[in-house]
């Protein structure tokens, strides 16, 4: 009941404040769509070499923004080495064989998206699309890292950051208003006051992770394997875990401006730890104590590799771990206000 | 505490924040129903003293008792109003959303806060701004909101700091004619207060210097006692000589 009363008076406040609730649900999409459209535009020249595939996979490709052009394997070949084109791709038996320069971490992650996602939507049934495609590197390798993956991390991170800052602010708010000293005045208990916190701000991450969710999937068409139910699951967890460190780490700070500050310090530099960039092993080792490295890879799993929920089954563990571990440490900081 | 008639107990109490010593051996009693102002400047321990009643803050040493039972206890949180120094008010929800919000907090039946919350409101002559955001509030305004606040779940003990900051005479001899009715009902009310007039309404009266109680009793004893015809030439009297800074 007191839980239930702090959840509708999140919701009252962030009903009434406009303009915190556009931040919430608009900002993530305006950032998105502009990240989009300038990774999208490097990606608009690319051709493919086609030695052997059905029309509707071309036509499929060309709605991806992929030219194609047919060829032979040997003049595919050449081509790939002239650069003329970025990948030569051969269709047998269903089964997709892409030769690709891997040269360009961005273009070749994007042709091979989109050569995937061709594939995806093809209908004739003799063929077997579910085979697994074989690419061969001519240039380049696949653990460079591609634009899809740096899409995904993208949900994660920005569902991250806005979530982290406002749930913050407004707990650290109510401890500078004072109003949460008249709240220690009533019967409520500690941990029912965070509880209400991750709750209310959790009804809010639900709509905005479910509005990023589908706007990043259908209308920026990101590339897209896995369940959409499993990235709505990982985007919502990773809202919880900003939520109860975003609470965790207001009560260090003493006004919204210093609130801010964390902003440099503990949330952009989990961006770089997450898969962005190649690391050092020392350094990727440091990435695995920050919240978002479990996002990044769990999104990267579902939504590029089509993986399931048994393989994103340790990530959830950790982020729900991390999230009611920032719950209890609250609860235990709350002890500052009122020992009982 | 075999003490039967007095709702609050304040026994020896001792309060550090780190080094400094807030509170140096303060003992008070509030018999119940009566209205008990403690009086002193700013900074001399009165919001510490109102905190340890509430059951916010706790004594480094001492007890607290308030209702035969000791502080700080969760379960009696419900039978003390409390009213900050500071207006603890959510400025973007109306009145009617953050009473509604504390009054499920105490756990009030819906029919029942409906019209406790008009009651309460009439009370403080804020009928009219039931539904505006808080924010739209003067500062007056907002204290009274605060005050009926306090007051919504019926609780047996106000504990009001400094309630009447900020609100103009009229209204302020209304507040005093209310605290007077409901300790004609039971309620046992303290008021913290720097204001001297204010101190000669109420019942009893403690006055509070650095961290020490100097003085305590009727408003008039404590002039009586020392031939004064003041409140405010008693505080100088009790709040000079051998308490001096």
């Amino acid at each position: 009941m007191r839980i239930k009363a702090m959840v509708i008076r999140i919701l009252n406040q962030l009903r009434h404040d406009k303009r915190t609730l556009a931040l919430i649900l608009l900002a993530p999409l305006l950032l998105l769509t502009m990240i989009f459209f300038i990774l999208d535009s490097s990606t608009t020249d690319l051709t493919v070499g086609i030695i052997n595939a059905p029309q509707q996979y071309i036509d499929n490709l060309y709605e991806n923004n992929i030219s194609t052009i047919r060829c032979s394997e040997s003049e595919a070949m050449q081509m790939i080495e002239g650069k003329k084109i970025i990948a030569a791709v051969e269709m047998t038996g269903g089964k997709l064989y892409i030769k690709l320069d891997g040269g360009n971490s961005t273009k070749s992650g994007s042709v091979l998206a989109s050569m995937e996602a061709a594939k995806k939507n093809m209908t004739s049934p003799t063929e077997r699309y579910d085979l697994k495609t074989d690419v061969k590197y001519v240039y380049g390798a696949s653990d460079l890292s591609t634009f899809d993956n740096f899409g995904s991390l993208l949900i994660g991170f920005i569902v991250f950051f806005f979530t982290f800052l406002i749930s913050g602010i407004s707990f650290l708010q109510e401890r500078t208003t004072g109003t949460l000293e008249k709240l220690l005045s009533t019967p409520i208990k500690r941990w029912e006051i965070v509880t209400g916190y991750v709750l209310g701000f959790g009804v809010v991450a639900i709509i905005q992770t479910a509005i990023i969710t589908f706007f990043v999937i259908f209308v920026l068409n990101i590339m897209m394997i896995g369940s959409i139910w499993l990235v709505l699951l990982i985007t919502l967890l990773s809202a919880m875990v900003a939520l109860a460190f975003g609470i965790l780490m207001s009560t260090a700070a003493t006004s919204e401006f210093q609130m801010i500050q964390f902003i440099p310090i503990i949330v952009v530099p989990q961006v770089f730890f997450t898969g962005l960039f190649d690391l050092s092993p020392g350094w990727t080792l440091v990435g695995k104590f920050m919240p978002l490295y479990y996002v990044a890879d769990a999104l990267d799993k579902v939504m590029i590799r089509g993986s399931g929920l048994d393989s994103i089954l340790f990530d959830i563990f950790i982020l729900l771990s991390l999230t009611i571990l920032c719950m209890v440490i609250n609860t235990i900081l709350l002890k500052r206000y009122r020992r009982i | 505490m075999e003490n039967k008639s007095d709702c609050i107990i304040v026994n020896h109490v001792n309060k550090f924040f780190g080094e400094k010593q807030v509170l140096k051996d303060v003992s008070l009693q509030v018999p119940y129903g009566s209205i008990y102002g403690l009086l002193g400047p700013s900074g001399c321990g009165k919001t510490t003293t109102v905190k340890i009643m509430a059951g916010i803050s706790e004594s480094s040493s001492g007890e607290t008792y308030v209702l035969g039972r000791k502080m700080p206890q969760l379960s009696l949180m419900n039978e003390i109003g409390y009213m900050a120094q500071s207006d603890a008010l959510y400025t973007v929800l109306s009145a009617a959303e953050n009473l509604e919000f504390y009054a499920t907090i105490y756990g009030m039946k819906r029919v029942q806060y409906k019209k406790r919350m008009l009651e309460v409101m009439e009370l403080m002559n804020l009928s009219d701004e039931l539904y505006k955001p808080v924010a739209a509030y003067s500062g007056g305004m907002k204290r009274r909101l605060s005050l009926a606040m306090a007051m919504l779940q019926q609780p047996k003990v106000l504990i009001l700091d400094e309630p009447t900051v900020g609100i103009d005479p009229l209204l302020r001899k209304d507040i005093w004619k209310e605290l007077y009715k409901m300790s004609d009902n039971g309620v046992t009310i303290l008021v913290t207060t720097h204001v001297m007039d204010e101190a000669e309404k109420c019942h009893q009266l403690a006055m509070m210097r650095n961290g020490l109680l100097i003085a305590q009793g009727t408003p008039k004893e404590l002039q009586q006692e020392i031939g004064v015809n003041s409140i405010e030439e008693a505080f100088i009297y009790y709040g000079g000589g051998k308490y001096a800074d």
